[in-house]
């Protein structure tokens, strides 16, 4: 046996050597807690100015001016044809109607400058609004009654503070005879600010003051119901069969390779994909939901696969071997008792999927989703766009009031988001079964 | 068995929209055109009769291409632009069997703003091409042996460029290539008033380049791409005082307050001034209609006639920042929506 020198640190050597380097230690280990708290209050900071931002200009953007005043509800002039149809009412003479009662609240000024001045305060959209408000209340026609209209997205702004009375007139986009008629109507009651009714009921229109989100809300709808009922099944059977069926050779390996690939895939090149395939080759028209959906659910089947073959694993193999154990085949085996179980976890993955689309808009610019589109889609195939594309091409517009309104088409946006996530954490919450 | 019948039920709808007419009318093209554009497709929306038309973006080249695609209701019927046609463009059309009509609507201003916190900028077409073109001729700097020969844009302040200018660091926010705005403006400032200064013209020569070698904008930091979207250049022009932005005259005249265009050889951007011609940095604006679409899509004929109601001196587009054509010259045009005569090579010489 040959001597060999062991060496055996003695307690109190081990006690030293520990606390000579206790304190750096212990040092680096408060720096790396505070290097990690101050990321995420960097990250919190970031997103308290961000919503800060969005709500300080949003909420307003939620509110609009009104102005109120007498109508005369006159049948022969409104209603040439007298069936109340929309075409007899569009060729009345609905606008001239609202012209007079508004020149009637404001004195009847005379003179071509200051008529010119009071028809620059009303909203370009009064008739239409008029028309619509004969619509609903058949009752009230060949009377005279009170109705609120909004005023111009100039005047909106005047009255908000963004054109300030104090420029110059020559540098301001109203002049003076428009103000002295705002400061009557103000004194006499008729302006009023409250919850835009334009917003959520109006569509896409060029005047700030008229435009509202309910088409692209509408559209937003549609093309996510055609992506999550193509995306869903298809993920979640691509799943099951990789997971459960498929055998691993070298053949899935390369899908499985591919999926994963997929979902790094820029969005755009979708959009590209979907212009060639379904508009140039099946003759499919451009700029419907049932396109975008069907380009945005290839876009977030990666994402579906993904997660649904995650939560397929993270099912006890247990619970398998005792289902076959007792004597059901594998398709009943997946069927009663896998996909069940991993059901809150595909759930959670569709929807965070669905969310990713939700905020899409690079793959809809090729398929032409990208525009102004103003009838509201009825239904899959008819034209139609999405939130963040309105949110995208109101954020262009010269307008100041579409600064605003853009805020709150992104609190409508985040909100959405928010609903979607949160039925995501719910689902999980209700359906998750531990073992 | 969800899964089946639903993808069963996509297939199907997918499959029968294929043959489905459209009953809307398609436009597409230039972003400067687009807020004229949906004014008008707007109005005719209010007529019970027609579905309001689907106006796309995505730029002049996008709009006189996808006119050009084909013939049938998955293409376009309007293309708009900033920019004329080019041959080339029309030969693709001929290729394609598109027939097409050439109505010009409307003018618009290209100014160049900054700050009413800074200095006015006073200066000539040809010296603000000189600040902004890519290359300048070596002759400009010194005297001898220079002939032909070009150089990286060296110049950092105005006054580098011409000492009566402000002593400020050249930083102009423009649009990207892609944008008519910047096509029209590069060839009406660099390659319109810079190529004709006796200076760069002999050097044009003496190198055999085109004028249009003029055209390429600066990439050294003076000149900085901002993307499609002019409210972001306005918003900047606001925080820094001292940078300039190009931008159509619409997005000046709503920001009036804050913004000032800078005058350029002598007559500032006024509507006025554009309108009448003096201000020479202005673009027509057109739209070309397919011939073959007219009469089949719904609202086409209808379309192009709402244009003759609101581009007048009073109209609703002049509200918004458009610059009217001249009387005869709208009438012209009304007459050309009526006959349709077809767009030839001939007619873009």
């Amino acid at each position: 046996m040959t001597e060999t020198t062991v060496r055996v640190l003695s307690p109190q050597d081990a006690i030293d050597r520990v606390g000579a380097t206790l304190k750096r230690r212990n040092r680096s280990e408060l720096k790396f807690q505070w290097l990690g708290k101050s990321a995420i209050g960097l990250a919190l900071a970031f997103l308290v100015l961000l919503f800060a931002a969005i709500f300080s200009n949003g909420i307003p953007g939620l509110f609009q001016h009104y102005v109120t005043f007498d109508v005369t509800l006159d049948k022969a002039r409104l209603d040439p044809a007298g069936d109340m149809s929309p075409s007899s009412l569009y060729s009345g003479d609905a606008e001239a109607l609202v012209r007079e009662g508004f020149l009637a609240a404001l004195g009847n000024p005379e003179g071509r400058t200051k008529t010119r001045a009071a028809r620059g305060i009303l909203s370009s959209g009064s008739a239409q609004r008029f028309v619509d408000f004969v619509l609903d209340n058949p009752d009230a026609m060949g009377q005279t009654v009170a109705v609120k209209f909004a005023v111009d997205d100039d005047i909106d702004s005047f009255l908000r503070g963004f054109i300030k009375r104090e420029t110059p007139e020559s540098d301001r986009r109203i002049n003076d005879q428009v103000i002295a008629f705002v400061d009557k109507l103000q004194a006499d009651g008729r302006i009023s600010y409250e919850l835009s009714d334009y917003l959520f009921f109006g569509s896409a229109s060029r005047d700030a003051e008229m435009a509202g989100i309910r088409g692209a809300l509408i559209g937003s709808i549609l093309t996510l119901f055609i992506c999550v009922i193509i995306a869903f099944p298809l993920g979640v059977a691509t799943a099951v069969y990789l997971e459960e069926i498929a055998p691993k050779n070298r053949i899935t390996e390369i899908i499985e390779i591919n999926i994963n690939n997929l979902a790094a895939v820029p969005s755009v090149v979708f959009g590209i994909m979907g212009l060639a395939i379904f508009i140039v080759t099946f003759g499919m028209p451009r700029s419907i939901p049932l396109v975008g959906g069907i380009v945005l659910a290839l876009m977030t089947l990666p994402t579906i696969i993904i997660s649904s073959r995650a939560a397929i694993r993270s099912v006890p193999p247990s619970i398998r071997d005792a289902a076959l154990g007792v004597g059901a085949s594998k398709m009943q085996t997946i069927f009663h008792h896998v996909i069940p179980l991993a059901m809150p976890g595909m759930l959670t993955g569709t929807i965070i999927g669905m969310a990713q689309a939700l905020g899409e808009t690079a793959p809809l610019l090729m398929i032409g989703m990208v525009a102004f589109i103003v009838d509201v889609p009825g239904s899959v195939t008819d034209p139609g766009t999405v939130l963040p594309v309105q949110i995208f091409m109101w954020a262009d517009f010269a307008e100041r009031m579409f600064v605003q309104k853009t805020s709150a088409a992104i609190i409508v946006l985040l909100a959405f988001l928010i609903v979607m996530n949160a039925s995501a954490i719910w689902l999980r919450k209700k359906l998750e079964r531990r073992w | 068995m969800f899964a089946r019948i639903a993808t069963a039920a996509a297939v199907a709808v997918a499959m029968s929209t294929g043959a489905v007419a459209r009953d809307y009318v398609s436009i597409a093209g230039s972003s400067t055109v687009l807020p004229f554009a949906t004014i008008v497709a707007e109005r005719l929306g209010r007529n019970p009769q027609f579905k309001t038309p689907v106006v796309e973006s995505g730029g002049s080249s996008v709009g006189k291409k996808g006119v050009c695609d084909g013939v049938g209701t998955e293409f376009i019927d309007i293309g708009n632009a900033s920019s004329r046609m080019k041959t080339g463009e029309l030969e693709y059309c001929d290729k394609n069997g598109v027939k097409i009509t050439e109505v010009k609507v409307g003018y618009d201003g290209i100014v160049v703003a900054n700050s009413k916190k800074g200095q006015l900028l006073e200066i000539s077409l040809a010296d603000l091409g000189k600040a902004l073109t890519a290359k300048v001729p070596a002759c400009e700097l010194r005297n001898y042996n220079c002939a032909g020969e070009f150089v990286d844009n060296p110049y950092k302040k105005w006054s580098d460029v011409n000492p009566a200018l402000p002593d400020v660091e050249i930083r102009v926010y423009g649009p990207p290539t892609t944008s008519g705005t910047r096509a029209s403006f590069a060839e009406i400032v660099n390659e319109g008033a810079y190529g004709k200064v006796k200076v760069v013209a002999d050097a044009l020569k003496a190198s055999k380049q085109k004028s249009s070698a003029l055209r390429a904008m600066r990439t050294d930091g003076a000149y900085v791409e901002a993307g499609e979207q002019d409210n972001l250049i306005v918003q900047k022009l606001n925080e820094d005082p001292n940078a300039y932005g190009i931008f159509g005259f619409s997005y000046l005249d709503q920001n009036s307050d804050t913004l000032q265009g800078s005058v350029l050889s002598g007559v500032a951007p006024t509507f006025d001034a554009i309108a009448d011609g003096s201000y020479k940095a202005s673009r027509a604006l057109f739209m070309y209609v397919k011939h073959q679409h007219v009469g089949v899509v719904p609202g086409i004929a209808e379309y192009m006639t709402e244009w003759t109601k609101h581009w007048g001196d009073d109209g609703a587009l002049s509200d918004a920042g458009m610059i009217p054509m001249p009387k005869a010259e709208r009438d012209e045009m009304a007459a050309r929506m009526k006959n349709l005569p077809v767009l030839v090579a001939a007619d873009l010489k």
